[in-house]
């Protein structure tokens, strides 16, 4: 009979998003800021200082089981609001097929957040990357180190005062630039036809 | 001693190439490397982004590269030439540059669309803007990404422009 109970959990009705925003605010109330709704997805803004917690909880309780972590990634509101970054993480239960949206406020002058690896393996690269990105600090991470820029790039790129085309040629990241000399060294030494 | 070529027999088939039947050829060394080069042209695999798959779409049964003798290669020192297919990143540079600095002489680079040709739509921090800044690059086919057809056309002006090469076998060149 175990095949019938796996069937049946698996058709088991889900919360409604608003649901799993009251319980974090009845479990958190001093931690939840705002609770954003848009089109049946609802977003809980919230403090980044009990990220961990709310998250372990999220992730444990039986009725909500969030252990699925889709997206983690971060959002650049300069000058559009007092809080310049935002960490976003997008949840959903496999079991229950319901997911919620967290997104945590992060300061411009302490760029700093709790790492939730221990709780999602699978963050250990979003986080990377959001580092990458944004600049924005995990504590706690295991490795911290850029994921998709060269180690030793500077700044961080997807900041909205980043400018777009990067920085002068004289100022780019020293491999591209040893390359490109590289090239005007052995030009002479070329086979031409 | 000199020889008359009008006794000998000697026919001109082309501008340069004479026969002597039934099997004796007479041409140039440009006329006959050259020749030898543009007709056995291995790229190495380079793929970098979507223009790869129309590369590989080249290479494979429905456009066959191979019935120009263009095989593909995967080692670099096995190749005469490079496919640059695709997004440059800067971080991808120092590899494509290796890459090329691998192949034996002589050598040739074919930079595959609008990305490897002048960066593309990618005009951004991490993008190479054109495969030319650290790459002598031959020709150059535009495109996003190009068809398999105009990579073959591409690819069969290289072997024009290989065909036009003068003395590039020879250390007084």
């Amino acid at each position: 009979m175990a095949v019938t109970e796996v069937r049946l959990s698996i058709h088991t009705p889900g919360l409604n998003p608003k649901d799993i925003s009251e319980k974090i605010k009845e479990k958190f109330p001093d931690q939840v800021i705002d609770v954003a709704e848009f089109r049946d997805q609802v977003s809980v803004i919230v403090k980044k200082d009990q990220i961990v917690p709310i998250c372990k909880y999220l992730h444990d309780d039986p009725l909500m089981s969030l252990d699925h972590l889709q997206d983690l990634t971060a959002v650049d509101y300069l000058k559009k609001k007092d809080v310049r970054f935002e960490v976003v993480y997008n949840l959903y239960s496999i079991r229950y097929r319901h997911k919620i949206r967290i997104r945590a406020q992060v300061p411009e002058n302490d760029p700093k957040i709790s790492s939730v690896v221990p709780i999602w393996a699978g963050a250990n690269w979003h986080e990377r990357e959001c580092y990458d990105m944004f600049g924005i600090v995990f504590s706690g991470h295991p490795d911290l180190r850029r994921i998709l820029m060269p180690e030793d790039w500077e700044g961080f790129p997807l900041r909205k005062d980043y400018p777009l085309i990067g920085p002068e040629f004289e100022k780019d990241w020293p491999g591209f630039v040893e390359v490109v000399n590289k090239a005007k060294e052995l030009k002479e030494f070329e086979w031409e036809g | 001693m000199l020889i008359d070529t009008s006794a000998t027999g000697l026919i001109q088939v082309e501008e340069g190439v004479k026969i002597l039947p039934p099997n004796v050829i007479v041409t140039t060394f440009d006329k006959i490397i050259n020749w030898g080069r543009l007709s056995s042209l291995w790229p190495t695999t380079f793929g970098l982004a979507c223009c790869a798959i129309e590369m590989m779409a080249a290479g494979a049964s429905h456009y066959d590269f191979d019935r120009f003798g263009i095989i593909f290669r995967g080692s670099p020192r096995q190749a005469d030439c490079v496919i640059v297919a695709g997004t440059v990143t800067k971080k991808m540079a120092p590899v494509v540059r290796r890459v090329y600095d691998q192949i034996p002489e002589p050598r040739w680079v074919v930079a595959m669309g609008s990305c490897a040709c002048t960066g593309g739509v990618f005009r951004t921090y991490s993008t190479v803007q054109g495969c030319d800044s650290f790459l002598p690059v031959d020709v150059f086919v535009p495109g996003c990404p190009p068809r398999p057809e105009t990579l073959l056309e591409g690819m069969i002006l290289l072997q024009e422009k290989i065909r036009k090469e003068r003395a590039r076998w020879s250390p007084w060149r």
